[in-house]
């Protein structure tokens, strides 16, 4: 037994190098990874690798209000004298949070009920499924705003409008594989020797449907933070003196054309970190030669 | 007898999502913490009002039965009051949403005339600069939300180079012309004013760009994986053998079933301009539904949201029914499918 164990272990170990070896070969998907692992470190030493860590929240500077880029000012400074670049960096706290609170709270309920629908069939997978299609075709941000109508505008409740909408994606990229799977020999196998549904779900379907499931998890990195950025722009995310990269983009709006850079450098901020995982995402997709 | 039994369907399907919406909204208006009628009222009322406005919006009534109010007055277009402008939010929604609608119709134009020939020449011209080209300029496209679009495109058109204007429908100088559609640039071609429609495109231009460049860089994506796709197909290898000039088999034999998969990704994006507009909408003072929905958002008011929701699931929902049955239509394989069924 310890042997195949072994041998199994070994053959993943190689999966895995080549992997990595034919993901590396890609130089945007190499590029999209250097970018997020940037931002991802930065961002998480934020107190120590940027100027004005102070200007994060709400501070007054005025005698250095409206400064253009230069130094030490790399982006400038907005109305009130705070550091567009430190409030970038920590901006990007908020755009990371709300992508990962997202996907850890839509991704197991989404994946959950898809393995369901797939698996059983019969009465679960019809509604759970027409359930799904109600969903998805409400349009996201109507959904979102919908969401947001009742609740106070802020992070936590911007994180849960998103979740809501965005779990039925899952469930249909997993009802989908999983459909296919379970005519496939080894789970007709595992239920001829009696394994429970339990143990084919997680440990014959789920693993199966991981590639897939990972991949969709980096490219919807981007979108959700690209929503996020969208909530927060229209005043229901993330709310002033927190730096969050929409609402910065919001603030600076007013004050166009003359002070363009308060806009303009979060701008390009939600830009650079949603093409890192675009990039990271796609790459990912084709080393696993999955579709999503 | 197939087509019609598949469009059957569709119609009951849209019918369905429509419903699905309505109890979605009904439900997250009804778990608010709180009482409608005091958050309508605030925080001075007295007993009295809030009791009185409490029948008045049925809300002692059992929940099947307020839904049912509901639901017959979203089927007479009657969604009640708006807190914030105290008028019918029917009448507020007239007088704005003509605009917003005119914007989206504009982008999605915009979108598939510039979107699926990009995606044809990267197709046509694969794997040379002209595809790259493309490919960079999709990667773009997808990557920057609309709103950073609109700031960008304002400073480089409106600012810097300053051809085109900075914001609003039309030039403080033009009067709208009379209103028979609603829809400001067809009115003044209606009216025989074109100087006035030059001045309305023109305002257009930058708004209705911003929020098409996701879609296009979608379009372009879509229409160049689908022709590269059916150009492995035997038939394609059999026309070349007829000696057909490759545009002709590019545009004749590739373009056409190219089109079915990715127009139903495009009646999505279409439909998905009319959120996205509330994003573009605020850089560009745009006189829409933008506004007005973020406002009442913030305001809780009810009726209005209720009505801004189900409007824009409206627009979604007839988007992708159009969609379906062009598809249909275009698809011989679904309308057998459905025959046979």
């Amino acid at each position: 037994m310890s042997t195949v164990a072994g041998t199994f272990r070994i053959a993943r170990r190689e999966g895995a190098a080549r992997a990595w070896y034919a993901f590396s070969r890609n130089s945007t998907s190499v590029a999209g990874l250097i970018i997020v692992v940037v931002v991802v470190l930065w961002t998480a030493f934020a107190p120590w690798l940027t100027p004005f860590p102070r200007h994060a929240r709400a501070f007054t500077d005025i005698e250095h209000a409206n400064q253009p880029p230069g130094l030490p000012y790399l982006f400038g400074t907005d109305t009130i004298g705070r550091d567009i670049f430190t409030r970038v960096i920590f901006g990007y706290r908020f755009s990371l949070l709300l992508g990962l609170v997202v996907l850890s709270l839509a991704v197991p309920v989404g994946v959950a009920l898809g393995l369901a629908a797939g698996y059983f069939r019969g009465w679960p997978e019809t509604v759970i499924m027409r359930v799904t299609d109600v969903f998805l075709s409400i349009p996201p941000l109507a959904l979102a705003l919908a969401i947001m109508a009742v609740l106070e505008p802020n992070l936590q409740n911007a994180m849960l409008a998103v979740s809501v909408m965005w779990w039925p994606w899952y469930t249909r990229l997993v009802y989908s594989l999983v459909s296919s799977l379970r005519q496939e020999a080894y789970v007709q196998a595992a239920e001829v020797v009696g394994a429970s549904p339990a143990h084919i779900l997680l440990r014959e379907l789920l693993p199966n449907c991981l590639p897939a499931i990972l991949t969709k998890m980096t490219l919807d990195m981007a979108f959700v933070i690209l929503i996020g950025s969208s909530l927060s722009y229209l005043g229901l995310g993330v709310q002033p003196p927190d730096p969050d990269l929409g609402t910065m983009v919001a603030d600076g709006a007013k004050y166009m054309p003359d002070l363009w850079w308060i806009s303009v450098f979060p701008g390009l901020g939600i830009l650079l970190i949603v093409l890192g995982f675009n990039l990271f995402g796609d790459g990912l997709r084709d080393v696993f030669g999955v579709e999503v | 007898m197939g087509y019609s039994s598949y469009l059957i369907r569709r119609v009951l399907l849209s019918v369905l999502v429509l419903l699905g919406l309505s109890i979605l909204i009904f439900t997250i208006a009804r778990v608010i913490p709180g009482d409608p009628a005091r958050i309508a009222l605030g925080p001075l009322a007295s007993r009295g009002q809030i009791d009185a406005l409490r029948q008045e919006m049925y809300l002692d009534r059992p929940i099947h039965v307020q839904y049912a109010y509901y639901l017959s007055g979203l089927l007479r277009g009657d969604f009640g009051e708006s807190l914030y402008t105290h008028r019918p939010v029917t009448d507020d929604l007239r007088d704005l949403f003509p605009a917003t609608l005119e914007l989206v119709l504009y982008s999605g134009l915009i979108m598939v005339l510039l979107g699926v020939p990009l995606g044809v020449l990267a197709a046509y011209y694969r794997d040379t600069w002209v595809d790259n080209a493309v490919r960079l300029f999709s990667l773009g496209g997808v990557v920057t939300p609309a709103f950073v679009w609109a700031i960008l495109l304002m400073l480089l058109f409106a600012h810097a180079l300053a051809v085109l204007p900075v914001a609003g429908q039309f030039s403080a100088s033009m009067t709208p012309p009379p209103q028979v559609t609603g829809l400001v640039t067809i009115d003044s071609l209606l009216d025989f004013n074109l100087g006035a429609y030059v001045d309305f495109l023109r305002h257009l231009i930058l708004p209705a760009v911003s929020l098409a460049l996701a879609g296009i860089a979608q379009a372009a994506r879509l229409t160049r994986a689908s022709m590269v796709d059916v150009a492995g197909r035997p038939y394609i290898e059999a026309a070349r053998a007829f000696g057909f000039a490759e545009y002709r088999i590019a545009l004749k034999y590739m373009l056409k079933p190219s089109m079915i998969p990715t127009m139903t990704i495009l009646g999505l994006d279409f439909a998905a301009l009319l959120g996205n507009a509330f994003l573009v909408e605020a850089v560009f003072n745009w006189p829409g539904i933008a506004r007005y929905g973020v406002e009442v958002i913030l305001r809780k008011d009810l009726n209005a949201i209720v009505a801004v929701v189900m409007i824009i699931g409206l627009f979604f929902v007839v988007i992708n029914f159009l969609i379906d049955i062009a598809v249909g239509y275009l698809d011989p394989r679904i309308r057998l499918a459905h025959a046979e069924a």
